[in-house]
């Protein structure tokens, strides 16, 4: 399903809801390829588009498409655009047309259901025809009231450049959306850069308005005029392509910018649970990522359950996969690590037995073979933000629940009873006991919330990552290597050391490949780990032990 | 302290009496029931180098506190750099019957690359297997030793090393043979690889290596280098104060033990006949820490007997209940730091103490029962 956002909707030019909603149904029809049947409208066909249709040759077509396509009404919208998809039949003995709605199931134009047994001809089309029905289909959306779909339109016609420049001068000139506008300016250069016979002055004026206005649909028309004989004309066109080649770059910064951030954003997400377990509490937890394995297994068992409501599974999973992960941590704080303080480095021996159980576990009882989770449509959706630059509105929900989850464990940890008693057990265990607070306890619970996050996490992982049982395996050499870069005991540190490592993976990535960047990356951090033993923050004063 | 201890007098026994069974066994016709097929053989020869492998992590661990989470790394390399020799020795006897490994055929290398150079001499890879580890080790723990990386740091950053070296030599471009590593060996110095006779042979060679680097080890620890070595494992800084260069007994002895894990993946690869990436992957060095850990720290014959036993356990479990060996296995790495903080090998002193009354008494390279955090 496409979803699409606007930044800029303008709220006058919607004219009647219905009319609307029809029209959007046929861009969508055309658009995405999705027949459907409409409300069936009973009328009679010209017997001329009539004969065309059913004529066995392909070439016959033309004429057929050339009169729909001057006829402006619904009705011929809808059969070019069955006609396009190849969803037009006819049967050869009662001359009647039919629609294809579904995998073998037809209706006449007025909606009456094919009930013979005998297979109905397909009214075939071919490229060519193809193309000029799309940019008949794209004129009519020109005329649309909806500026979106007149946004849309105009865009698909800077790169055909077809249609008369008279046309087009009388559009421009009955646009009032500005978007669209600019679109069918594009299109009118685009045009005069086609056209043979155009003025030089035309020309000119056209490659100075792709200069101002890069559109990388014109690319191609535009680099023909970079090898025209004519010296002003190819420098012109060339002083185009650079403002084209800027714009591409700037667009691939910005995405790899976002890309980077949507990394960085997963690797703050899992680390910063660590960055409470290990960082404040000196715990080596190797079970880490099989936190975040319950989280994600939450989300999918929530789905199991409800497999109508995708969506409503997720956010459910939110508050399941915390207290789970949070119960699971508390039980193996009182089992297991409460034995092994002051000895951090069996911590790591017993955790990682505890990780190899719960992923065994994982294995046995529910399976070895990754679980399927249902994007709920939302998550799936594109939203662009300028031409050319769309982002997945599934990144953008982590990076958000990524800064949701850290600002509120931030405040968690600085304006709340526990999160006090936890800064004091960590800076002076001895002391903070003598002042009546129960070390203990705050232990557990310090434990668990971390491992809480890390099921927080997994939430948000099983977004974008296979869930399985070694899904959190993946993860916990990344998320020690935040932790430790970011500076130990210091949650800024690690949102920063994150991010940075997203950001350096993404744009390194062009450069040295995928491998290569992370074994750079790697080293890097190894390096500076050995300038800076204690990280990006190091922590300063008192809490600076040793 | 003497370096021909009880503890040292029984280990020689033990692996003595153990290595020349094995032999003699294996010379039994295959009908009978005592009788060790080659594979088995080759088996318990890798175990040995498991063991090697195990015992230079408890030189280490055990008397300097340095937990190295990525020794699988020495091993591999050392693993590499003798797999390259064996490689060469294929020659045209590939799939191909081209000059070069099959890999690079894929590759459409015609030539052995720069890197390969002196890959043919059986003496210098020899060199190499000590000196690739060797290097790296010295390199990386120069930076981390000299700046006080310590702790739990160290471990994650050598943990990040491993990590970044699997990775690198899964790329098929590095040249050495990516995902698949090195395989299907033929011979060594003139000697078909695929016969008992070289199985025994690298078997005893393995049992010598083991004997030795306990040998070394145990030497060096009953040195005043090995005073030195405990004393940083219980109070580097105080050492430090008392005018001790502390980065330089950590470093002689942790370059010391890399090349001990590189001799142990030297010895390995011909035995398995195959070394490939996984040897690099931190989930292998996490096992033989635990092998380590099993056995009890700060022992060196510890580090064999629990190499022994996680490896034995595995094989003997997986085959007979492979579903529940690994909660079984889980549990053992849980149960042995809550329960059993000295491992296997103080149960043994244990038990030695009162059998022999007053004798093995735990001089202070015994492991402390409490560490000191120092991270």
């Amino acid at each position: 399903m496409r979803f699409s956002l606007s930044i800029n909707p303008r709220a006058g030019a919607w004219v009647s809801r219905a009319r609307l909603a029809a029209l959007l149904a046929l861009v969508f029809c055309a658009l995405a390829g999705v027949a459907r049947a409409q409300a069936p409208a009973a009328s009679p066909l010209a017997p001329e588009v009539r004969e065309s249709l059913l004529d066995p040759k392909v070439n016959a077509r033309d004429r057929a498409i050339a009169l729909l396509a001057e006829d402006l009404s619904e009705e011929s919208a809808r059969i070019l655009t069955f006609l396009k998809n190849g969803d037009l039949f006819f049967d050869a003995e009662t001359r009647k047309l039919y629609l294809r709605v579904g995998e073998k199931s037809f209706v006449t134009l007025s909606g009456e259901e094919y009930g013979g047994s005998a297979p109905l001809k397909k009214s075939a089309v071919n490229n060519r025809q193809r193309q000029k029905i799309q940019s008949a289909l794209n004129a009519r959306s020109l005329q649309s009231p909806d500026p979106q779909a007149r946004r849309e339109a105009s865009r698909a016609l800077i790169a055909s450049g077809e249609m008369e420049l008279e046309t087009l001068q009388a559009l421009i000139e009955a646009e009032d959306d500005s978007e669209a506008r600019e679109n069918l300016r594009a299109a009118r250069a685009a045009a005069v850069l086609k056209d043979p016979q155009a003025a030089e002055g035309d020309i000119l004026s056209a490659l100075a308005l792709f200069q101002e206005r890069p559109a990388p649909e014109a690319r191609e028309l535009i680099r023909v005029k970079a090898e025209s004989p004519d010296a002003r004309e190819a420098q012109a066109a060339r002083k185009a392509l650079a403002s084209l080649e800027a714009r591409a770059q700037r667009l691939a910064f910005f995405e790899t910018l976002f890309f980077g951030l949507s990394l960085g954003s997963v690797l703050v997400l899992i680390a910063i649970g660590l960055a409470i377990t290990f960082g404040v509490m000196g715990v080596i937890n190797m079970a880490h990522g099989e936190m975040a394995m319950l989280g994600a297994y939450a989300v999918w068992f929530l789905q199991e359950l409800m497999p109508d409501r995708p969506l409503a599974a997720l956010l459910l999973a939110i508050p399941l996969a915390f207290v789970g992960a949070g119960l699971v941590g508390a039980l193996i704080e009182r089992g297991v690590i409460r034995f092994l303080y002051q000895r951090p480095l069996e911590t790591l021996l017993a955790t990682f037995g505890i990780s190899l159980i719960l992923r065994q576990a994982a294995l046995l009882f529910i399976s070895a073979n990754n679980r399927p989770i249902v994007t709920p449509a939302f998550f799936g959706g594109q939203w662009r933000i300028a031409d050319g630059f769309a982002v997945s509105v599934g990144r953008v929900s982590i990076i958000v629940f990524c800064l949701a989850v850290f600002f509120a464990l931030v405040a968690l940890l600085r304006y709340t009873r526990l999160g006090l008693e936890t800064r004091a057990v960590t800076q002076n265990r001895e002391i903070a006991r003598a002042m009546g607070v129960k070390a203990a306890r705050v232990d557990a619970l310090t434990f668990a919330l971390g491992s809480g996050v890390a099921g927080l996490a997994g939430v948000a992982l099983s977004l974008i990552a296979n869930v399985g049982p070694n899904m959190g395996q993946g993860y916990i050499v990344d998320s020690f290597m935040v932790v430790v870069f970011g500076g130990v005991g210091n949650l800024w540190g690690s949102l920063a050391g994150g991010l940075v490592i997203g950001l350096a993976n993404k744009f390194m990535e062009p450069a040295y490949g995928a491998i290569l960047a992370k074994i750079l990356i790697m080293v890097g951090i190894i390096f500076f780990i050995q300038r800076r033993p204690s990280g990006l923050f190091p922590p300063r004063g008192r809490a600076a032990r040793g | 302290m003497r370096v021909w201890d009880a503890p040292t007098r029984a280990f020689a026994l033990v692996l003595g009496f153990f290595a020349s069974a094995v032999l003699a066994l294996s010379f039994l016709p295959a009908g009978n029931a005592l009788a060790l097929g080659p594979f088995t053989v080759s088996v318990l020869g890798k175990y040995l180098c498991f063991a090697l492998l195990a015992l230079s992590i408890d030189l280490a661990w055990g008397y300097l506190g340095i937990l190295s989470l990525g020794h699988g790394a020495f091993f591999a390399l050392g693993g590499y750099a003798f797999g390259a020799h064996l490689m060469r020795q294929i020659g045209d006897r590939g799939v191909y019957g081209s000059g070069v490994p099959d890999f690079m055929v894929f590759l459409g290398w015609e030539e052995y690359p720069w890197h390969w150079l002196g890959t043919d001499s059986f003496a210098f890879s020899l060199f190499m297997v000590f000196c690739a580890p060797g290097l790296l080790a010295f390199v990386f723990g120069w930076t981390a030793f000299r700046s006080r990386v310590s702790g739990v740091y160290f471990s994650i950053i050598s943990q990040a090393l491993t990590y970044a070296l699997s990775l690198a030599f899964f790329l098929n471009a590095l040249g050495y043979g990516g995902n698949n590593g090195f395989t299907d060996f033929k011979t060594l110095l003139g000697f078909d690889l695929n016969t008992a006779g070289a199985g025994r042979a690298l078997f005893a060679l393995s049992a010598a290596a083991l004997l030795g680097a306990y040998l070394v080890a145990r030497s060096l620890v009953a040195s005043r280098l090995g005073l030195a070595m405990i004393a940083v494992r219980d109070n580097e800084t105080r050492l430090r104060f008392v005018g001790y260069r502390v980065e330089r007994v950590k470093l002689f002895v942790f370059t010391l033990s890399a090349m001990m894990a590189g001799l142990a993946g030297a010895l390995y690869v011909p035995q398995a006949g195959i070394i490939n990436p996984n040897s690099f992957a931190p989930l292998f060095s996490i096992e033989m820490v635990i092998c380590v850990a099993l056995g009890g720290r700060g022992r060196l014959y510890g580090a064999v007997i629990g190499a022994f036993l996680v490896n034995a356990a595995r094989s003997g479990l997986s085959s007979y209940f492979p579903n529940a060996w690994l909660f079984a296995f889980g549990a053992l790495f849980i149960a042995v730091p809550v329960a059993l903080p000295s491992g296997v090998a103080g149960l043994i002193e244990k038990g030695a103490r009162r059998l022999f009354p007053g004798r093995a008494a735990s001089g202070p390279g015994a492991f402390p029962e409490k560490e000191a955090l120092n991270g």
